[in-house]
């Protein structure tokens, strides 16, 4: 019975100490993207990794989004004889939910797992403590250009995956289905108003950082993480529990934010 | 001339969990000079190393560098600390997406001011120093281990700090190759003059090096006493009294792994 | 090579990105960002019950503006309007707020005139007609009959 006690105590006091760590760890990141000096360079180069090499899976998720919402649209807005809504109808919902939180989930998995195992590797072959001890602070060198790649690309990204789903939603609708083009965007025009893209940007944001934080701050702790760290099987296991994290907390974050931003 | 401790472990203990690692470590490291930590695997010689650096703060104790105690100063302080610092680590630990020139200009970019003109000629005076010149443009990963080493070895001398820390610099090395890296050594510390704290395996061959030489077991540095106590703090021991040493523990040690004394035999 | 490589990509990746942001709040965000210089004109009406602020403005169906601002001003409604500069307005124009369809929503009509002055920026449109209020036209009828 004890051991029940003890064991469920052990488990609280690491996952306390658990957030813990990663808030300080979000505090420090912050910190030293505002601490100059500023290099460009890395920016360019974690952009590269998180917004380039990412473009692909958005574009071609964010036309299978739009094509699905196209068709799924038409459908139920037919029963009411209201096609002529299609275009707002998608639109919105691709700006308001889908584009940003697809847009997170695809980058999640993309350059979130990647981010955390190149961390991971790095704790576990003592090149963070090398970067220590040549008195380098690893959150300006390393974390830093992540945040703010992770900033600046997010939003983009999510700008992308919304206007080609826009363009699936128009292919299906109107191209296959016979929805009326003009309407189609018509409506879209009429309907969309700049608090939900002001919506949908505040989201990317937010969703940007939580990535960056969840997934570099996982591989950053490797070494402390329960069931050992160390070997190419300790950052497996916490690439993994940080791509399931960050997925779970954008879809938690998602329901706050819009409760919020309503 | 007198001998000057630089680093000072004063009865530093530290435990993971239930496990007690360091057991009240005492250990000085002398200017100028190379003290050799030896030990079985799993003592927590690394440890030692890491708690100098102040990657790791001991439990209690204190750990005492140019006559500060690192163990509980800020962050800001033990940067200013660690610039005195050069480390080459166990596997290197050289940043895989940087070529070997980078990996080395690191230190340079990061701490000084200086020009990429002057960045050039001091790395590849160390590069060659270290016998890996025409790797500028190679990945770590495409080194063998012993130039991964040496490469380490470069970028831990770049800002000639004044006290290098080896981990294991032999570990995973043929003969030859640690034959190679105990040369570079030798060469380099004659011609710098750095304090060396090395962390070895590779005994009796390690001993040619040493000054001084301290022996890990049972979470603490073994003494020179017949009844296998604490060394003192301010005692180090030689490799020849190391060898003659009464205390059973280092006997044993020294009998088992040693075998019959060849130390003048050997050559550099 | 390598380094071109990637400042091309990066370069890629912000274009596209701002293009479609761009794209999502002008086209539908309705920002205006080269501020195009739409000028204000104000109309008083006896009641425009069911307008709201953002409201389009048209003249002949196709829409020239929009309500930007509605107060109370000496128990009449004061209602801004913001006409886009290449719109000129007759002084005897009539401003007038209808109901797209039956249940839709209101907006302001504009019937030209033929005078030969325009309004100016700030001006007001003189001649208007109040909202039509469903209930209001209903009891007129059934009462009227008794």
């Amino acid at each position: 019975m004890l051991n029940f006690f003890e064991k469920t105590g052990a488990y609280a006091l690491y996952y306390v100490n658990e957030a813990g760590r990663m808030g300080i760890f979000l505090l420090n990141s912050i910190m030293s993207v505002v601490k100059p000096p500023y290099k460009i360079y890395p920016i360019i180069r974690q952009t590269y990794i998180i917004g380039t090499l990412s473009i692909f899976v958005i574009l071609f998720t964010g036309v299978f989004t739009g094509m699905v919402l196209g068709l799924q649209g038409y459908h139920t807005l037919n029963k009411f004889g209201a096609e002529g809504l299609l275009g707002s109808a998608v639109a919105l919902s691709l700006i308001r939910e889908l584009g940003p939180v697809l847009a997170a989930l695809m980058v999640t998995g993309r350059a979130g797992s990647a981010i955390c195992a190149e961390i991971g590797v790095m704790r576990n072959s003592e090149q963070i403590d090398a970067l220590e001890c040549m008195a380098i602070d690893p959150h300006k060198y390393i974390m830093a250009p992540k945040f703010v790649a992770g900033i600046i690309s997010m939003p983009l990204l999510t700008a992308i995956f919304d206007v080609t789903g826009i363009l699936g939603g128009y292919m299906v609708g109107v191209g296959m289905l016979g929805a009326n083009r003009g309407t189609y965007f018509a409506s879209m025009y009429k309907d969309v108003e700049f608090n939900d893209i002001y919506m949908g940007l505040i989201k990317s944001l937010c969703f940007g950082i939580l990535i960056i934080w969840i997934c570099s701050s996982k591989g950053y702790f490797v070494h402390l993480s329960r069931g050992g760290g160390f070997g190419a099987e300790g950052v497996s296991r916490v690439t993994t529990n940080a791509v399931v994290l960050s997925s779970v907390s954008i879809l938690l974050f998602d329901f706050f934010l819009t409760s919020v931003l309503l | 001339m007198k001998e000057k401790a630089v680093v000072q472990m004063v009865d530093v203990r530290k435990s993971y969990g239930s496990q007690e690692v360091l057991k009240g470590v005492n250990l000085s490291i002398i200017e100028g000079k190379t003290t050799v930590i030896v030990g079985g695997s799993g003592q927590g010689k690394s440890q030692i190393i890491k708690h100098i650096l102040g990657l790791i703060r001991p439990d209690s104790g204190s750990v005492i560098v140019y006559g500060r105690d690192i163990s509980n100063i800020s962050k800001k302080e033990l940067k200013k600390i660690r610039t005195n610092f050069g480390v080459l680590f166990q596997n290197a630990a050289l940043f895989d997406s940087m070529t070997v020139f980078d990996n080395v200009a690191l230190p340079l970019r990061e701490r000084t001011k200086m020009s990429e003109h002057e960045i050039k000629k001091i790395v590849s005076e160390k590069l060659v120093m270290m016998d890996v010149e025409g790797t500028n443009e190679k990945y770590p990963a495409q080194l063998s281990g012993g130039m991964r080493k040496r490469v380490g070895l470069a970028r831990a001398l770049v800002l000639d700090p004044k006290i290098i820390f080896f981990d294991e610099p032999t570990t995973g090395l043929d003969v030859k190759k640690s034959n190679e890296i105990y040369r570079v050594f030798s060469k380099t510390q004659k011609d710098l003059g750095y304090t060396a704290v090395i962390v070895s395996h590779d005994v009796p061959k390690i001993f040619n090096l040493a000054d001084y030489v301290a022996l890990l077991y049972n979470g603490v540095v073994q003494g020179r006493g017949p009844s296998g106590e604490n060394q003192l703090s301010d005692s180090p021991m030689t490799p020849e009294e190391f060898q003659l040493s009464d205390n059973p523990i280092i006997k044993e040690f020294v009998e088992t792994t040693m075998g019959p004394l060849y130390l003048s035999e050997m050559e550099v | 090579m390598k380094n071109i490589n990637i400042e091309t990509g990066v370069g890629i990746f912000l274009i596209a990105g701002l293009l479609c942001f761009g794209y999502l709040s002008v086209k539908l965000g309705g920002v205006n960002l080269f501020g195009t210089e739409q000028y204000l004109v104000t109309a008083r009406f006896a009641n425009v019950s069911g307008l709201k602020e953002g409201a389009t403005v048209e003249i002949a169906g196709v829409t020239v503006g929009n309500v930007s601002r509605i107060d109370l001003d000496n128990y009449e409604a004061m209602v801004q309007l913001l006409i886009d500069p290449g719109v000129r307005l007759q002084e005897d124009s009539i401003a007038s707020i209808r109901t797209q369809g039956i249940i839709g929503d209101k907006y302001v009509k504009i019937k030209t005139g033929g005078a030969d002055e325009y309004i100016e920026r700030n001006g007001e449109i003189l001649e208007t007609e109040s909202a039509i209020e469903l209930e209001e036209l209903v009891s007129k009828y059934v009462f009227e009959k008794e």
